[in-house]
């Protein structure tokens, strides 16, 4: 059989893509939007006003937004310990929590946490110390739970506990998605080397577990961060409430939400390429 | 049930259902100190179940399961303490992927038995040395072959200085040639006197070490007996239809 066999190479050739197809155009943009605002803000006087004005609200963002990230990774965690307790009790406290949570809006509920849980949490503290003031060794202790005052809470405090509140719940989940996803072998192995369930979890399912979760809770300290912005309803001075009140004041929108945003995606961004190198890294030592 | 005190697992008619599958309906044996039995069955009839019911990873419906004096399922047993003394061998190793081989065979005994970490680790060593590998210590599990793995889980069990070790179908997730570097350390075991319980078809294996053999079918105990008995004239014809399949 002699029939004319195809060379390699004979074939067609799929179609070339040009390398300007290929091109990250969007970060190019968003460089680019950067580049004019920087340019702006070093440049024009209105720029600049407005830039001065709303800076002093980054610490605050960030301030609120790491604190009420790490108090909600440690309720996350109890809470997602609790949905996947075998504790009747502990699972359904849990699960009433996150599904409660979930449900309303992170506005209210960082209103619920300024206006109703901070100041019932106080008057809790308040009640206990009065009760430790009538038994004379803990006096001391009790005259000073006594004394806090609501006043003593500011309302970035109080936004804190909010956003702390309403994010535990998503972090609950988070957790529980990151333990339910190790083999069940890992905790029969543990256990039958005569662990006990918590010794189970601390050494052998949660350091796995929280590898895996590391990506997602990346991504939800940047959705904390954009969300921190509802704390502008409190009237903290954070980057947003400065933005409006810059803007109130010399009624100009563009430059104040442009200063706005561009402080805000400057964060996101920089973070979101830190979550992915982290991915990146965690994906290796798989 | 006599209590006769070189019984180390007694097991009195053990019944255990999943949903509407019956796993164990009624199931009674005793394995004494030292004795190395092997319980061989087709798929579902129950033997990893009952294995798994000895150290309590199952939990029986009904019936009762001692293990050296020690109650499972009387509430005022701690199942830890008992656990610690009874190894068990997986199919799929669960070997603890982030941690090195020699950490995994130190955790249990450091936060179990309490060991300082240098006590732990010299004993850690020696278990590798006698499941042959003992140059794989700074290596994490998905750097060995199968064959490997599951001898760092053995040696893993081993470092708890049990009483009993269980093998729940140990070869049956390996490749054809590392099977016998198991079973060589398991037959190594069993001459050295480990009460053993070993699911497992390995004929090799019950050639070599086995002391009796116990038959399953559909959640019961077919038949039982010594290898050679066994294996010439078995008493059951269920018994007989399975040994010509897999002899």
């Amino acid at each position: 059989m002699t029939t004319a066999t195809k060379k390699i190479g004979e074939g067609r050739l799929l179609p070339v893509t040009s390398r300007l197809e290929k091109l990250p155009w969007w970060a190019l943009l968003i460089a680019l939007a950067a580049v004019l605002i920087v340019f702006s803000i070093l440049t024009s006087p209105v720029y600049q006003d407005a830039f001065n004005f709303i800076k002093e609200g980054i610490v605050t963002t960030i301030r609120v937004t790491v604190i009420a990230y790490g108090l909600s990774l440690i309720g996350g965690l109890i809470v997602g310990l609790g949905r996947v307790s075998k504790n009747v009790v502990f699972y359904n406290l849990a699960t009433f929590y996150v599904e409660i949570v979930r449900g309303i809006p992170m506005l209210v509920i960082i209103l619920y946490g300024a206006f109703v849980v901070v100041p019932l949490s106080l008057e809790l503290i308040n009640g206990l110390g009065n009760l430790m003031v009538r038994l004379v060794p803990l006096a001391g202790f009790g005259r000073a739970l006594q004394q806090i005052d609501i006043q003593q809470v500011d309302m970035s405090g109080r936004a804190i506990a909010g956003l702390a509140m309403g994010y535990a719940a998503f972090e609950a989940e988070v957790f529980r998605a990151g333990i339910q996803s190790i083999e069940k072998g890992q905790m029969e192995a543990a256990r039958s080397l005569g662990m006990n369930y918590i010794q189970a979890m601390r050494y052998v399912i949660l350091p796995q577990a929280l590898r895996r979760v590391l990506p997602p809770l990346g991504n939800d300290l940047i959705a904390m961060l954009k969300d921190s912005s509802l704390i502008s309803v409190l009237a903290v001075r954070d980057i947003t409430q400065l933005g409006k009140l810059y803007r109130a004041r010399s009624f100009r929108s563009f430059e104040a939400y442009n200063t706005m945003a561009f402080l805000y995606l400057s964060m996101t961004l920089s973070l979101s390429m830190l979550v992915k190198f982290l991915e990146r890294k965690m994906g290796h030592e798989r | 049930m006599s209590a006769n005190p070189d019984d180390i697992i007694q097991i009195d008619n053990v019944a255990k259902s999943f949903g509407k599958i019956k796993a164990l309906q009624g199931v009674s044996t005793t394995v004494r100190r030292g004795e190395v039995l092997v319980i061989i069955g087709p798929s579902g009839s129950g033997k990893s179940t009952l294995l798994r019911c000895i150290n309590m990873l199952e939990r029986p419906d009904s019936g009762s399961i001692i293990v050296d004096g020690n109650s499972m399922m009387h509430r005022d047993t701690d199942i830890n303490i008992v656990r610690a003394e009874v190894g068990i061998v997986f199919q799929q190793f669960n070997l603890f992927p982030h941690l090195t081989v020699i950490e995994n065979i130190m955790l249990a005994q450091r936060i179990v038995r309490k060991r300082k970490p240098e006590e732990a680790r010299q004993n850690a060593e020696q278990q590798l040395k006698y499941v042959g590998i003992p140059e794989k210590a700074e290596a994490f599990p998905h750097e060995l072959s199968g064959g490997q793995q599951q001898r760092v889980a053995i040696a893993r069990a081993l470092a708890m200085n049990p009483k009993i070790m269980l093998f729940d179908e140990p070869t049956s997730a390996l490749d054809p040639e590392m099977i016998k570097e198991v079973l060589d350390v398991m037959v190594a075991l069993a001459k050295g006197g480990m009460t053993m319980v070993v699911v497992s078809h390995e004929m090799g294996f019950v050639r070599a070490a086995a002391h009796r053999i116990v038959f399953m079918d559909q959640g019961r105990i077919v038949e039982e007996g010594v290898p050679e008995e066994f294996f010439k004239n078995p008493r059951e014809e269920r018994t007989r239809a399975f040994l010509s399949k897999i002899l």
